[in-house]
């Protein structure tokens, strides 16, 4: 077992990848020179020249394009865009070209390319860097998106995304990338179709995914001192859903409350509540609770931003409510 | 300079010379008889007619090999008729049938032969050009030495994609052809009133891209000024920019009620039809004979005739199949 920072098993990800196949290359924004706008790529310059890790001008729509190209003709690119926020730049080529040429053209085309960036708050960066817009991309037919939110997974993902003949977009969340914990660096690509149960409970399941998985892990551990016994379920992949293993966690402790960092409005929150309405009605002995951002561009200010997004003792509060 | 250019032209042989008159009047009928389906409700949708611009595809086909790559606009029967696309799977893709070039799924504006390294019809302006500049990437990255040629109207202009491929692909040195076909209209807002600098060779040279400006209506002069910049792709030089000069004899898409411009305008345009222009061509050179041009109709007239039938006797995509090919893993 290796002890590494989630941006380092993200960093030996890219390391083994670029080192096992020639196809493959990072593009991005800063990802040579600067060593990456969260220093995920720092070193890589170095040790596979600028052809591989390539720095791409503040272009998003047409480096994520240049991507889909070259995705088309025999490369394995990752294209890294620096935070979600500048995704929106890209948003033409990815809805437009990237999930529908396959579709569109009856089948001829495969676009094995991974987008990776950076999401969420809680870095009292403001409404132009810290917003959570995962399920605007979990909504698109014809790509996967993965929420790492562990070490293990942040290598683990990365390596079984380049795997998929598909489309696959990560979200990291930025302020996991310091966390550390100990990791086997032999283990290869994570499974990506299953949600994991990262803690086992009977009397209520916690569903969450990325950022918020250590809040939500915290909360059941406040919850275990009063005696409740949470269930914590990381989504992992957030398309296609594992709704299976959601279903499974409330058929036993038939309460479920979502955390989601995204606005409540038309979130991962508002999906997963309506499957189990429409799959797990009869299990539920109370209504399905959210806890998500509040419906604000984010704020700066500290105390303001941290009442924006989803915290431990809103978790813990919501759970008290439907017990 | 122009006149230079066309005075040095060498006179082709009577063999090519009636290719490419072929080429253009099939794409000419083909547009009519979709045009006439439309009328009657077999092909549905919009329907974009390239009409008046068939040198540009053609001649600029011309100078390309089988293994360059094609990126194209939504308008997009042209190019992948010059490309050699069977009418029949064009024909039967518009009708929306399974056997179409995309079975059916994309229509009129998203034609893809990927077999024949056509990437397809792009319906967002300028939302092909980035990806013009990732196959041309990839070919560079992996030493394969073969062009990537995109078609836009100068309508992509505007669009910030067309100034961030340009430059992604000058600074890059990508094997990129960037082909713009000025036909004077983004549907209906003439150039004039949506760029401040009409000059589109001059824009691409902002990125430091040679860039020539000739006729699309002279087939001729649209094959060689295409194959000096594929040449000069060849060579290692990078990106290449040529503009045609052209003109769409009908409306935006068959909606189009052509307010934004006048019938002399048009009418003027007409003079220049490529194809009639071409044809009185060959006759000066007593390349081309009223029989043989009459013979040359036929023969695109059995074509077309068997093209509706391969759409009409094509089969309806199973609606079981409606989620297939979403993605190669679902």
């Amino acid at each position: 077992m290796t002890r590494m920072t989630y941006r380092e098993a993200v960093r030996s990800a890219l390391r083994e990848a670029l080192s096992s196949d020639p196809t493959v290359f990072l593009m991005g924004e800063d990802v040579g020179r600067y060593g990456g706008a969260f220093a995920v790529s720092h070193g890589l310059l170095q040790d596979f020249g600028p052809e591989r890790i390539r720095d791409a001008p503040l272009s998003e729509s047409t480096f994520v394009g240049a991507g889909i190209g070259a995705a088309l003709n025999g490369m394995r690119p990752i294209v890294e865009i620096m935070t979600v926020n500048f995704s929106l730049l890209a948003m033409d080529q990815i809805l437009n070209n990237l999930a529908t040429l396959r579709y569109m053209s009856g089948g001829q085309m495969s676009m094995p390319l991974v987008v990776r960036m950076a999401t969420g708050g809680g870095r009292q960066l403001g409404a132009q860097h810290s917003h959570s817009l995962e399920v605007w991309y979990a909504h698109i037919p014809g790509i996967r998106v993965l929420a790492p939110a562990t070490v293990a997974d942040a290598k683990g993902m990365l390596l079984a995304a380049l795997r998929e003949p598909d489309p696959v977009f990560i979200f990291e969340h930025a302020t996991l990338y310091p966390v550390e914990d100990e990791i086997d660096e032999t283990a290869g690509p994570a499974d990506i179709q299953h949600a994991a149960a990262r803690r086992a409970g009977r009397d209520i399941t916690i569903v969450t995914y990325g950022g918020s998985l250590p809040k939500a892990m915290t909360a059941a551990e406040e919850l275990a001192k009063d005696g409740i016994a949470a269930e914590v379920i990381d989504l992992r992949t957030l398309r296609p859903l594992d709704t299976a293993a959601v279903l499974e966690s409330l058929a036993k402790t038939h309460r479920v409350v979502v955390v989601d960092e995204g606005w409540r409005t038309c979130s991962l929150s508002a999906e997963i509540s309506a499957r189990i309405m429409e799959e797990g009605f009869d299990d539920l002995d109370a209504p399905a609770a959210r806890v998500c951002s509040a419906e604000v561009p984010m704020p700066y200010a500290k105390h303001l931003e941290e009442a924006a997004l989803p915290q431990v003792a809103g978790i813990v509060a919501s759970v008290r409510s439907i017990l | 300079m122009r006149a230079e250019k066309a005075a040095s032209q060498q006179t082709p042989s009577r063999e090519h010379a009636l290719g490419l008159l072929r080429q253009m009047l099939l794409i000419r009928r083909f547009e009519e008889k979709a045009a006439e389906l439309y009328q009657v409700g077999m092909i549905r949708g919009f329907l974009h007619l390239y009409i008046g611009e068939e040198a540009v595809g053609v001649g600029a086909m011309q100078a390309l090999g089988t293994d360059d790559a094609i990126v194209a606009t939504y308008r997009d029967h042209g190019h992948a008729l010059a490309r050699g696309i069977p009418a029949g799977v064009l024909m039967a893709e518009m009708f929306g049938k399974a056997n179409g070039c995309s079975r059916g799924r994309g229509g009129s504006m998203h034609f893809f032969d990927v077999s024949r390294r056509f990437y397809g019809g792009y319906a967002i302006v300028g939302g092909g050009l980035p990806i013009a500049v990732g196959l041309s990437l990839a070919d560079k990255m992996r030493g394969v030495e073969r062009v990537t040629a995109c078609f836009f109207g100068e309508g992509a202009v505007s669009e910030g994609e067309f100034h961030e491929s340009l430059n992604l692909a000058a600074l890059w040195k990508l094997p990129v052809l960037f082909l713009c076909e000025n036909n004077l209209y983004a549907m209906g807002t003439a150039l004039s009133i949506a760029q401040a600098e009409t000059e589109i060779a001059i824009q691409a040279r902002s990125h430091r891209i040679t860039a020539e400006t000739v006729d699309g209506m002279d087939v001729l002069t649209v094959e060689a000024a295409t194959k000096r910049a594929a040449e000069a792709v060849g060579r290692g030089e990078g990106p290449q920019f040529v503009e045609f000069q052209t003109y769409r004899f009908r409306g935006h898409s068959m909606a189009d009620p052509e307010l934004y411009r006048t019938k002399e305008e048009v009418e003027e345009w007409k003079k220049r039809d490529p194809i009639v222009l071409f044809r009185r061509k060959l006759e000066e050179w007593e390349m081309l004979t009223d029989p043989d041009f009459t013979q040359i109709e036929g023969s695109i007239d059995a074509e077309i005739g068997e093209a509706v039938a391969c759409a009409e006797d094509g089969e309806w995509e199973p609606v079981e199949d409606l989620m297939k090919d979403v993605m190669v893993r679902p």
